[in-house]
């Protein structure tokens, strides 16, 4: 596993998008794509992978790739698998087929839940991303349950009596691992070959496999070329800890050696800067941090 | 001809027409009046007598999403819903239209919330009226299964996805007689789905964002399309016409030809009207049926030409609140430029029933000449 | 500008071909362009995997970037373990 290899790999997305300079989620799909050599259908949700990627006539996909709508393309996956199931048994297709949905926090987290959900417990074969840029980024910076707390987003923005946005992430990766299916992971662009290897063994998990990966934006106010280091430090200071979860066992990825306080990840980014006085509420985030840190690491004891 | 007669429910007349055609996929998810039909078909699957891959979703939106993923894909895809289900789906009607996929959909006519009613109107499938699917109402069991499988034909020659009536209840739960084809006419007739483009035989990209530089013009193909169809239903009814023996047109004229009063009235009600103006013609009176089957796309020429200088009183069996009732305005549009006499109804809501003395009454005003502006409400209490 | 097609000669429902975007070159987007130093280059193909615009590849044994695509993010420069990549004015 290396980065020639990844390179050397046919390209399934190419140039020619309309993704912001920098942007985190097209290598991320890369990386992912590389991970199975067979051929791959994949369904989008609404938001800026899709949008950027499709702007008609033009097609950024070297793929079979269908967008639906917002919140459905886990059910649109489902659909194309079972499709591929019966023409297979049919003997109409005798290919091998991979199967991917992308989603972003918004299609996934939020309004995408449900058909994920299904999709995961009716236990279809395929591989499911939330790029993860933690709100509705392609309308302009919106708060998702993605969003983390004290955000500035323009739905939960930071004024005179708010102080951004009010509630800590919904644990969508745990939610997956809840569903007991055979693959569950955190990844990051940080450790991309870490992110190459989770990406080969969810194509390679017989059933639904659940991929959550931090996608960087510019809209969190950093720059264009930030987007791998921000990645970095969220995982150095375990606000985005990089895990799997493999038929309920637990594989934390990366353990720092000395963690990164959380403000050094918050101070490089604009979305926080009106917190970055505000000792309450550092010390209200670091301690949650803290203790799902924490909780991670005696659920990856059990079983030992 | 080999036809069997055996005795069906609108909803199992429904899964027989099903059976037969052997969808690839199934995304089905159960609501009262239409569970019927995704119980017995789930059957069919355990016992093996389908191919059918039959997705269990979690919710009617779900549904229609794999529905599309799947015709996508290049699979053969029916599913069913009625009411609310029929409203969750909407979101995705038009996707499955606008991306030219041929879903067949058994819609059970029932009344959406609120109140929360699961008895028989109309309002389901008016609700949808507007999204570009090909829409057939269907009067008995009988119909279900004919229009079904005419359904299945017609939606792959045009392209575009076709939804099949019947009445809540009144007809998916009542046994009838039904004359099934032989498993092998059905099966050649519908023949195999072989999709231009698809996900797992083409690299194409589905559903792309078309700006203001480009839609319009997709649009256009789409409602080009939906216009074709009615030629096609005509051509498709008649192919079937060759195996059934039974006739497939846009409506049905019932002793329409030398009628003065005509009612206008679809899916079960019309079988009231039948056997009132049977009653009614003995007595000399000149009274008659249209009956219509295809209401998207409208025929509306064909409408005008059978309608033409006779007293029209037309039985809607939904509101489109703060306007006329859909299938009025629509009979309304048909006779625009000629003097016609027309009178609106509203009956049925909620699945109130439609007594013979009801249906008397609006044959005696159109007798009467009692016409008035405003719509008329039959079986409602004041 | 070509003609931009009727509705009777366009594909039905808005399908588009594969890989098509590369008829846009976003590059003109850019304010600044990457420039490698070659001799420092250890090959290890990091910028190749990370670039958003997956327009950077060996081309004859070199990086390359290209420039029809390029947004000049810097994320090349960014990543580079040997820092061998600078960016300079693209015009």
């Amino acid at each position: 596993m290396s980065f020639k290899e990844i390179a050397s790999k046919e390209k399934r997305i190419v140039s020619g998008h309309r993704l912001c300079p920098g942007c985190a989620a097209i290598p991320i799909v890369r990386i992912i794509l590389a991970g199975t050599d067979k051929e791959v259908v994949a369904s989008c949700a609404t938001g800026c992978l899709e949008v950027a990627t499709t702007i008609y006539p033009y097609s950024s996909w070297n793929i079979p790739f269908i967008h639906n709508a917002f919140e459905n393309s886990a059910a649109t996956i489902s659909g194309i698998e079972s499709a591929y199931n019966a023409l297979r048994k049919k003997g109409k297709i005798k290919k091998d087929v991979k199967f991917i949905a992308f989603g972003g926090d918004g299609g996934s987290y939020d309004i995408g839940l449900q058909a994920l959900s299904g999709a995961a417990e009716r236990g279809h074969d395929f591989v499911y991303v939330c790029y993860n840029n933690e709100g509705y980024m392609n309308t302009g910076h919106q708060r998702s349950s993605a969003t983390p707390y004290g955000a500035h987003t323009t739905t939960s923005p930071s004024g005179k009596f708010k102080k951004g946005n009010e509630t800590f992430r919904k644990d969508l990766t745990e939610i997956m691992v809840a569903h007991g299916i055979p693959y569950v992971a955190q990844a990051s662009l940080s450790h991309p070959l870490d992110l190459y290897m989770k990406a080969k063994k969810a194509f390679d998990a017989k059933g639904p496999a659940f991929i959550n990966v931090l996608a960087p934006c510019a809209q969190w106010g950093i720059k264009s070329d930030e987007a791998v280091e921000i990645s970095e430090k969220a995982v150095k200071s375990c606000f985005w800890p990089i895990y799997e979860v493999e038929k309920g066992k637990y594989k934390i990825n990366y353990k720092p050696d000395e963690k990164l306080p959380v403000i050094d990840f918050m101070k490089a980014q604009a979305r926080f800067k009106h917190l970055l006085e505000d000792k309450d509420a550092i010390e209200k985030i670091q301690k949650h941090i803290d203790e799902k840190w924490k909780h991670l690491i005696e659920l990856e004891k059990i079983g030992e | 001809m080999n036809k069997n007669k055996i005795a069906l429910t609108g909803a199992q007349a429904a899964a027989e027409a099903m059976r037969q055609i052997n969808p690839d996929v199934v995304p089905a998810y159960p609501i009262t009046p239409q569970t019927q039909i995704v119980e017995s078909f789930a059957h069919f699957v355990a016992d093996g007598k389908v191919e059918t891959e039959m997705i269990r979703v979690e919710s009617e939106h779900s549904a229609m999403s794999a529905a599309v993923g799947a015709s996508a894909a290049g699979a053969r895809v029916m599913t069913a819903s009625s009411s609310q289900g029929i409203l969750l789906m909407l979101e995705i009607l038009p996707i499955a239209s606008g991306l030219r996929l041929p879903i067949v959909m058994n819609v059970v006519n029932r009344a959406i919330s609120a109140p929360i009613n699961i008895h028989c109107d109309h309002s389901d499938s008016m609700a949808c009226r507007d999204l570009g699917w090909v829409q057939i109402y269907s009067e008995d069991n009988q119909e279900v299964y004919d229009n079904t499988i005419l359904a299945q034909k017609l939606a792959e020659k045009t392209e575009l996805p076709v939804m099949v009536m019947q009445d809540g209840f009144i007809t998916s739960h009542c046994v009838e007689e039904v004359e099934i084809l032989d498993d092998e006419k059905v099966k050649r007739f519908v023949g195999e789905y072989n999709p231009e483009t698809s996900l797992l035989k083409n690299n194409a990209t589905f559903g792309a964002l078309q700006l203001p530089d480009y839609n319009f013009e997709t649009k256009k193909q789409q409602s080009d399309a939906i216009e074709r169809a009615k030629i096609e239903f005509l051509k498709t009814g008649k192919e079937l016409s060759k195996l059934t023996g039974r006739e497939y047109n846009y409506f049905e004229s019932y002793k329409l030809k030398d009628a003065n009063y005509v009612v206008v009235s679809m899916n079960s009600s019309a079988g009231t009207v039948k056997s009132l103006i049977d009653k009614l013609r003995k007595k000399g009176k000149k009274v008659g049926l249209l009956k219509p089957v295809l209401f998207r796309p409208f025929p509306y020429s064909e409408i005008k030409a059978a309608l033409k200088g006779k007293k029209i009183a037309v039985l809607d069996r939904s509101e489109s609140f703060g306007a006329n009732p859909p299938l009025f305005a629509e009979i309304k549009n048909s006779l625009f430029d000629i003097n016609a006499k027309i009178q609106s109804y509203v009956y049925g809501i909620g699945g109130r029933e439609l007594l013979e003395k009801d249906i008397e009454n609006v044959f005696e005003n159109l007798m009467k000449n009692k016409f008035e502006e405003k719509t008329r409400y039959v079986g409602l209490r004041e | 500008m070509s003609r931009l097609k009727g509705w009777k000669e366009m594909r039905k429902a808005g399908l588009v071909e594969p890989a098509s975007s590369l008829a846009v070159k976003t590059g003109d987007w850019k304010v600044f362009k990457p420039v490698v130093d070659h001799k420092k280059c250890i090959k290890c193909f990091r910028c190749v995997v990370f670039c958003p615009d997956l327009c950077i590849e060996m081309k004859n044994e070199k990086i390359t970037s290209n420039l029809d695509y390029c947004k000049g993010c810097a994320l090349c420069a960014k990543v580079c373990p040997v820092k061998c990549i600078k960016m300079e004015k693209a015009r």
